[in-house]
């Protein structure tokens, strides 16, 4: 029987990775058996899925060039005109 | 070629329009300020040499964003080259503080109560899943980019950052727990 440490690193590596059979079926097993193990699964898939969307927003956080880079930036891009 | 007005041609413009968006991207991505600044500097000088125009403001922002990813990617991979990777640190590891010594749930993970769908509507949750990546390693943080939000695939990821697969697993593992840990704590747990 694996311990939930093991079974937790197998969970996150099977969205890495196709699992072998023998470790996908550990797995299985045990997350039939320990609820802990199971919330631990699903919010593991929660978390991809909010990545996911995340992933697509285009403004993430809102932050601003200070008016130094702002200034660089415009005169980089004057030279190359 | 029709719609082009001579605004949408003048740099000084695009830096005012997109600059503040492609900063946040970056950032979000590197955690750098000043590799953020720089990519952005990139991006719009490769957009300029390109001498594209749009006629929308929205279009021309998704293909610079689109500009911006590729820059981004290739930032990390130079990154993460300069700076060797030795043995994997067992300070990255979180494992310790969640099981116990027998390898059983010390801390017990306790259902989130939301539909993930719908928490990304609200801005506070953004910026918390953020935050909470902005603090893994800077190690784990690069990888966990790329294959996160990057959607890049694992053989991409251990090529790009000269790591094997099984140590792309237990780092991206270990990012996963700290992300786990930090929304828990900051978010899911704090709304009880
Ligand atoms: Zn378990």
């Amino acid at each position: 029987m694996r311990t939930c440490k093991e079974i937790s690193k197998l969970v996150s590596e099977s969205l890495d990775r196709e699992l072998p059979l023998r470790e996908r079926m550990a797995m299985r097993l045990h997350l039939m058996m320990c609820s802990l193990c199971r919330t631990y699964s699903h919010q593991m898939r929660q978390l991809r899925s909010v990545l996911k969307k995340a992933s697509d927003v285009e403004t993430p956080t809102e932050q601003t060039l200070s008016e130094e880079a702002r200034l660089r930036i415009k005169q980089a891009l004057k030279k190359e005109e | 070629m029709a719609e082009v007005s001579p605004t949408e041609l003048d740099p000084e413009v695009w830096v005012d329009e997109h600059g503040d968006a492609l900063y946040s991207y970056a950032l979000s991505r590197l955690n750098n300020p000043a590799s953020a600044e720089d990519v952005v500097q990139e991006t719009l000088l490769a957009a300029l040499k390109s001498g594209k125009s749009f006629s929308g403001r929205s279009s021309a922002r998704t293909w610079l964003i689109g500009i911006l990813r590729h820059k981004i990617v290739d930032l990390i991979r130079k990154e993460s080259r300069e700076q060797p990777h030795e043995e994997i640190e067992t300070a990255e590891s979180p494992e310790e503080e969640f099981f116990d010594r027998k390898g059983r749930w010390g801390i017990k993970p306790v259902e989130w109560q939301v539909n993930p769908g719908k928490i990304l509507e609200q801005k506070e949750f953004m910026a918390v899943l953020f935050q909470c990546m902005e603090h893994l390693p800077d190690r784990l943080h690069r990888l966990f980019v790329l294959r996160e939000l990057e959607d890049q695939d694992s053989d991409f990821v251990c090529k790009e950052l000269g790591i094997t697969p099984t140590n792309l697993w237990v780092m991206l593992h270990r990012a996963r727990m700290r992300l786990r840990g930090c929304l828990t704590e900051n978010w899911f747990g704090a709304n009880e």
